[in-house]
């Protein structure tokens, strides 16, 4: 099946294969292991991941860096 | 105007086998109308459920009484997007599926849930809904075409003042030409 964008029709037939794979063998049997063996390394190392926003790291920008 | 349908349908294969199978829908011999695939927008959630946006292009195929009725429409394709949520722990598919474009002419919208067959734990039954509006043929006027009139009305609001000065204008230059004329003969 084509891309809208032609020179990405390949590109996505190998996104599509690797998707595919993820989904049928992992995500449908509830295989989260991926993630959860990097979450659980993580957790084991303490690092302060969790309740960060996105593109923030929460602090206030002054409007001329100083 | 809005017109509604609902349907339920059985597919003979299993959760499992139908959700995969999604993913590999296109091409196939019945969808000769879908030209494009894209996945743009993909996210497990952290309740562990897949989001997917997928953008798809179809030919327009209309009757020919619309091709002359829109012949605007005719050469552009169909843009589609369809939203899903695959929820394997409840083992559910939500679909969303809409056009982008052609959306003055029509809006169709599908919502398509995918659960386990009562019946039978080795089919997948389809619940689908479907919405088609339109806001050519309807009997309130959208609000384009009220927003349309009123700027009709202030336009020509806006002329008859504009010609009622010009007139006004013409008419005082006219009476002090006469005045200048009529000194000229004193």
């Amino acid at each position: 099946m084509n891309s809208v964008g032609e020179a990405c029709t390949d590109m996505k037939h190998q996104y599509d294969q690797c998707f595919s794979r993820w989904f049928a063998e992992k995500f449908l049997n509830g295989d989260s292991s991926g993630t959860r063996c990097i979450q659980k390394a993580i957790k084991e190392k303490e690092i302060p991941i969790e309740e960060l926003e996105f593109m923030s790291h929460g602090k206030e920008k002054p409007e001329n860096s100083s | 105007m809005v017109k509604y349908f609902l349907g339920q349908s059985v597919l003979r294969s299993s959760w499992d086998q139908v959700f995969a199978a999604f993913w590999q829908r296109y091409p196939n011999p019945y969808s000769k109308h879908v030209l494009t695939e894209d996945i743009v927008h993909r996210e497990v959630t952290p309740d562990q459920k897949l989001l997917s946006r997928r953008l798809l292009t179809k030919t327009n195929r209309m009757p020919r009484w619309a091709e002359r009725l829109f012949p605007a429409n005719v050469a552009h394709s169909v843009y589609v997007l369809e939203d899903s949520i695959v929820d394997p722990q409840n083992q559910t598919m939500t679909t969303f599926t809409w056009n982008i474009n052609h959306a003055r002419l029509m809006v169709v919208e599908e919502r398509c849930v995918y659960c386990v067959n009562s019946d039978n734990s080795g089919w997948t039954e389809i619940r689908r809904e479907a919405w088609v509006s339109s806001s050519l043929f309807g009997e309130a006027p959208s609000k384009t075409l009220v927003e349309t009139a009123k700027e009709a009305k202030e336009k020509a609001k806006e002329t008859a003042l504009a010609a009622t000065e010009k007139a006004k204008d013409l008419a005082s230059k006219a009476a002090t030409k006469q005045q200048q004329q009529q000194q000229q003969f004193v």
